[in-house]
């Protein structure tokens, strides 16, 4: 079944130098284990191909409900020398709410997750 | 401390100022909506150092966050007749300045024999970088490991962000105001807690409870539904949003709330939103006095507008202080024009070949030509779709480079295009771009041993 990260999720996003970091947060507790387990690094670095020059990084906060990730390269070097709009990263945070995961039919059951809308 | 009124005692710390630039009516809310023991006013972002700096060159009782003096003027009553004590990290590269300042204020409403000011010095290295380049202290770029000695010519400020030990001593020793520069934000938070509870500067657990704590603050209201993108359109009366408190005990647990009657939203979600903003290895949460793991904190709701924070651990400090230091990194100017449906997207970007060219054609060279599309894809690129039915597209093109003279000329080419290029064109009323000199931030890390604080008391 495929499930909108924005219908499980919410996210905040900042910065560090040239790297944006995002936090990923299930929106109810029983969500969060679809998140480590469809949320996956790979995934979140294929959405953002050419958009960022370095690799991606994941940790797991099972405590918050949450997954941080760390896009190195986002930012056009960050800080003041970054020519762009969102230069200190804060609307990553709503970029990475556009992907979609693909959720075996049972898990989404069991944990009764909304199906994405048919056009997706 | 082991009698059960000192464990149960509560200190309320109220998060009053998130960066330089923030809600000037926030301290005065703060000590006027309710019981406070602590104002914690956060100034210094990364690149605030080097813009003091500049300052403090043109005039040299200048160099601090100077809408810290409105601060003080607004919170005077509070501190002067109530007890609450103010700490803040608005000295930027002169506290001592500051200090003389808030103190003339003082005078001014009449409450100068009431003040009583800590200024916390030692954070700035900039008088040593020399000295400390030839003792050895290569103050590499974290990430790049360069070694500075290839911008030493070109650095502004340099600044070791310093923890909580001076302010925990300007505290012991009366101060009702603390000043510092380059403190850590999340140590203006914890310092009060570990002087209140005595807590020892080697209880891991203690120390990153204040830390968390710290982070929760630090940004003012985005802890307290702003910037909230959790159920955003419910959060209430955000026109008088309160700005977070952290209601601590000895045991270093502590409850996140904000004034009766002030709007915003103190909740799971909320605080979540802060504590995940800017993290980078939970794990280690690394600070002058602990390495905190955020891996551990646990979030509880306790009533309307109330989280209750526990379970938080840390471990033994690096022997390494992180420096800010800031350097001059060349030119940029950014300018905007808008394009009209039909075919606004086409158009615009017609636009941006016409301007690359007239450039190339000129021979100005750049280190960096970027060109956005607001409104199609500025923020989130190509996933956002192609923009077909925009009634209106921005093209937003900068330039960087290490001469001023090409940045200046390309500032000269955006408004031409209004009559000499593609059609449909508004939105230049702004006039020419500024030309900005960039100072870019070094961060970098220094053996602890080579940077000691100072505190002295002003009244």
């Amino acid at each position: 079944m495929h499930v909108r990260l924005l219908d499980i999720a919410h996210a905040r996003s900042g910065d560090k130098g040239d790297t944006a970091n995002v936090g990923v947060i299930a929106l109810k507790p029983e969500w969060y284990p679809v998140l480590r387990e469809y949320l996956t690094q790979e995934l979140v670095a294929k959405h953002y191909t050419g958009q960022i020059t370095g690799p991606v990084q994941r940790f797991e906060l099972p405590n918050l409900g949450a997954l941080n990730f760390l896009l190195h390269g986002a930012l056009d070097g960050g800080g003041t020398l970054s020519l762009k709009t969102d230069a200190q990263g804060k609307v990553f945070s709503t970029s990475v709410l556009r992907l979609v995961l693909d959720v075996p039919d049972h898990v989404a059951a069991a944990a009764g997750l909304p199906a994405a809308p048919l056009a997706v | 401390m082991s009698d059960s009124s000192s464990h149960d005692r509560i200190v309320r710390v109220a998060s009053g100022q998130g960066f330089w630039g923030d809600w000037l009516e926030a301290p005065r809310r703060q000590v006027e909506g309710g019981q406070v023991d602590y104002l914690m006013l956060d100034y210094l972002a990364e690149v605030t150092m080097s813009i003091v700096q500049k300052q403090k060159e043109r005039d040299p009782n200048m160099g601090y966050a100077r809408d810290f003096i409105g601060a003080m003027e607004s919170v005077f009553p509070a501190v002067a007749d109530r007890g609450v004590k103010v700490i803040a990290n608005a000295g930027g590269v002169n506290p001592v300045a500051c200090a003389h300042a808030v103190l003339a204020a003082a005078d001014k409403a009449g409450v100068r024999g009431k003040i009583r000011i800590g200024v916390v010095t030692g954070d700035d290295l900039l008088p040593r970088i020399d000295a400390l380049l030839a003792e050895g202290h290569e103050l590499k770029h974290m990430e790049t490991g360069e070694p500075l000695s290839t911008v030493r010519d070109r650095v502004l400020s340099a600044n070791a962000y310093i923890g909580s030990t001076p302010i925990v001593e300007a505290l012991a020793r009366g101060a009702n105001v603390v000043i510092t520069g380059r403190s850590t934000d999340t140590a203006l938070t914890m310092a009060p807690l570990r002087h209140e509870f005595g807590w020892a500067a080697d209880d891991w657990d203690k120390m990153a409870a204040g830390i968390v704590a710290g982070h929760i603050l630090e940004c003012g209201a985005q802890a307290s539904g702003g910037n909230c993108l959790h159920d955003w359109r419910d959060i209430p009366d955000l026109a008088n949003v309160g700005y977070p408190i952290a209601e601590a005990k000895a045991d270093g647990t502590f409850v996140i709330t904000k004034h009766d009657g002030t709007g915003g939203r103190v909740s799971v979600p909320s605080v979540t939103e802060q504590l995940v903003y800017e993290m980078g290895d939970p794990h280690s949460y690394i600070t002058p006095d602990v390495v905190a793991d955020f891996t551990s904190i646990q979030l509880a709701g306790d009533g309307e507008n109330r989280v209750r924070v526990h379970g938080i651990t840390g471990g033994p400090a690096t022997p390494f202080l992180k420096v800010s230091i800031a350097y001059r990194a060349g030119w940029k100017a950014v300018g905007t024009l808008v394009y009209s449906w039909p075919d606004a997207l086409e158009k615009a970007q017609l636009a941006d070949r016409v301007l690359r060219e007239r450039l190339h054609n000129l021979g100005l060279t750049f280190d960096t030509i970027l060109t956005e599309y607001v409104g199609v894809s500025a923020t989130h690129g190509p996933m956002a779709g192609n923009g077909e039915a925009a009634p209106e597209v921005q093209m937003r093109i900068g330039v960087r480079g290490p001469d001023r003279a090409a940045v200046e000329r390309f500032t000269r080419e955006l408004a031409p295009l209004v009559l000499n290029g593609p059609p449909s064109v508004t939105g230049f009323a702004g006039g020419r771009p500024k030309v900005e000199e960039i100072v870019a931030y070094w961060p970098a890390l220094i053996d602890k041993r080579a940077v000691s604080t100072h505190v002295d008391i002003l009244e």
